[in-house]
C-alpha cells in the first residue's frame, strides 16, 4: 500500500498492519501523517499534530 | 479482565503493547483520547475503559486530566495521577528525589527574573535551565557564563506563558558523553541502556538522535533507579540517570517511557514485562 506525499509528491510506504491515529513520516521530506480512516482500497493520512510544549514521555 | 491502552498520538510503543497485549489474550483495547468528551457531573462515568487503564497520552496536561477523571469514578490508572503530577514537573521530581535520598543534581528554583542570575551564582556556571514541563530535552540548554544566562532570561521573560518567568537551574554535571535510561515497572528492572548524544549535540534524548547501546546495571546503579521509582510513586518509569564523579545521579523520572531505543537493542520483551505487571498490579 502507497500514498503520496502532500509536500514533496515522494511515495510513502503503508504498512500492512497499519491502525488509525498511527504516524507515518515520508522517509523524503520528512514530513509526519496521521492515518485517518483505513479504507479497502488505502488510507486517508492527514497533517500529524505539531509537537505542543507539554509533549514528552 | 479488559484493559484500555489511552493515547494521543499512536507512537511505536503502544502499538507494540496492543500487539503484546493480544499475544497474552488480553483483551485490550486502544483508545483514542483525543475524541473524548466526559460528563463529569454524573455520579457514574458511562464511557467503559474497562477493569484498569494504561495511560500512555504524550501530552502531560491531557494525561493529567484524564487519569484525575479515571481516578474520580474508581478507574485504577497506571500510571496513577500522583506519579503523573511529579513525573510531569522537574521541579516536584527534584524534590522527592531528595526526600527519598536519591543522589539528584544540585537545582535551584528561581520564582523571577530577577533572581535568576544570584541563583545561577549559587549553582556555578556553567549550568543547565529546564523547562518545568517538557520532555525530549526540548529547550533545555546550557548557560556557559553569566552574559549567556542573561541571554536565556531576556528571551524567556518576553514569552506570553508566567510559567516561564520563573526558572529551573541545575548544575552541569561531568559526564561522559552519554546516560543512562532504566525501564522500569514497580521493582522489575527491565532493560537499561546508554544513549550516547549525537555529534552535534550534548543532550542525550534518542528524540534527538541519541543511539542506545544495552548494558546490565550494576548493584549501586540498581539500587538506585529502584529508589527513584519508589520516590515519584512506583509505576511503568524510565528513569534517567548519569554516572557524574560522584556516583550516579538521577536527573529526571518519565511517566509515559518510550521504549524503541531500548528495544532495538535488548533482548527483553520490554511491553511483555509492562504488560504484566499492570495486570498484576490490578490482580495483586
Amino acid at each position: 500500500m502507497e500514498e503520496n506525499c502532500e509536500e514533496c509528491d515522494a511515495r510513502i510506504a503503508i504498512p500492512q498492519d497499519v491502525l488509525v491515529g498511527e504516524i507515518i513520516k515520508c522517509k523524503e521530506c520528512g514530513s509526519e501523517y496521521e492515518v485517518a480512516s483505513i479504507r479497502a482500497n488505502g488510507v486517508r493520512l492527514k497533517s500529524a499534530e505539531v509537537a505542543e510544549e507539554d509533549w514528552g514521555e | 479482565m479488559k484493559l484500555s491502552i489511552t493515547f494521543d498520538r499512536l507512537r511505536w510503543e503502544e502499538k507494540a503493547l496492543k500487539e503484546e497485549a493480544d499475544k497474552m489474550g488480553l483483551e485490550a483495547e486502544l483508545v483514542d483520547t483525543r475524541q473524548l468528551a466526559l460528563n463529569i457531573t454524573r455520579k457514574k462515568l458511562r464511557n467503559g475503559f474497562g477493569d484498569l487503564v494504561l495511560q500512555r497520552c504524550i501530552s502531560h496536561y491531557r494525561s493529567f486530566f484524564l487519569t484525575k477523571i479515571l481516578e474520580n469514578y474508581g478507574v485504577p490508572v497506571i500510571n496513577s495521577v500522583d506519579v503523573s503530577e511529579v513525573c510531569g514537573n522537574k521541579l516536584l521530581t527534584s524534590m522527592l528525589l531528595t526526600k527519598a535520598g536519591v543522589p539528584t543534581p544540585k537545582t535551584y528554583v528561581a520564582l523571577s527574573a530577577d533572581c535568576a542570575i544570584p541563583a545561577a551564582a549559587s549553582v556555578g556556571y556553567p549550568l543547565v535551565l529546564k523547562p518545568f514541563v517538557g520532555s525530549w530535552g526540548r529547550n533545555v540548554s546550557i548557560a556557559s557564563d553569566e552574559q549567556a544566562l542573561a541571554t536565556i532570561v531576556e528571551l524567556r521573560e518576553s514569552m506570553q506563558n508566567p510559567i516561564e518567568h520563573m526558572y529551573y537551574i541545575q548544575e552541569y554535571v561531568k559526564r561522559p558523553p552519554r546516560d543512562i535510561r532504566v525501564v522500569i515497572a514497580g521493582q522489575d528492572i527491565i532493560a537499561a541502556i546508554y544513549r550516547h548524544a549525537p555529534r552535534n549535540d550534548w543532550r542525550t534524548n534518542v528524540a534527538r538522535g541519541a543511539t542506545a547501546s544495552s548494558f546490565k546495571p550494576d548493584e549501586e546503579l540498581a539500587e538506585v533507579v529502584q529508589k527513584a521509582a519508589k520516590a515519584v510513586g512506583g509505576g511503568v518509569l524510565g528513569v534517567d540517570a548519569m554516572e557524574s564523579e560522584n556516583g550516579y545521579l538521577i536527573h529526571e523520572v518519565n511517566n509515559t517511557v518510550e521504549f524503541k531505543g531500548a528495544q532495538s537493542v535488548t533482548k527483553a520483551r520490554i511491553a511483555r514485562r509492562i504488560l504484566k505487571y499492570v495486570v498484576s498490579s490490578v490482580r495483586g
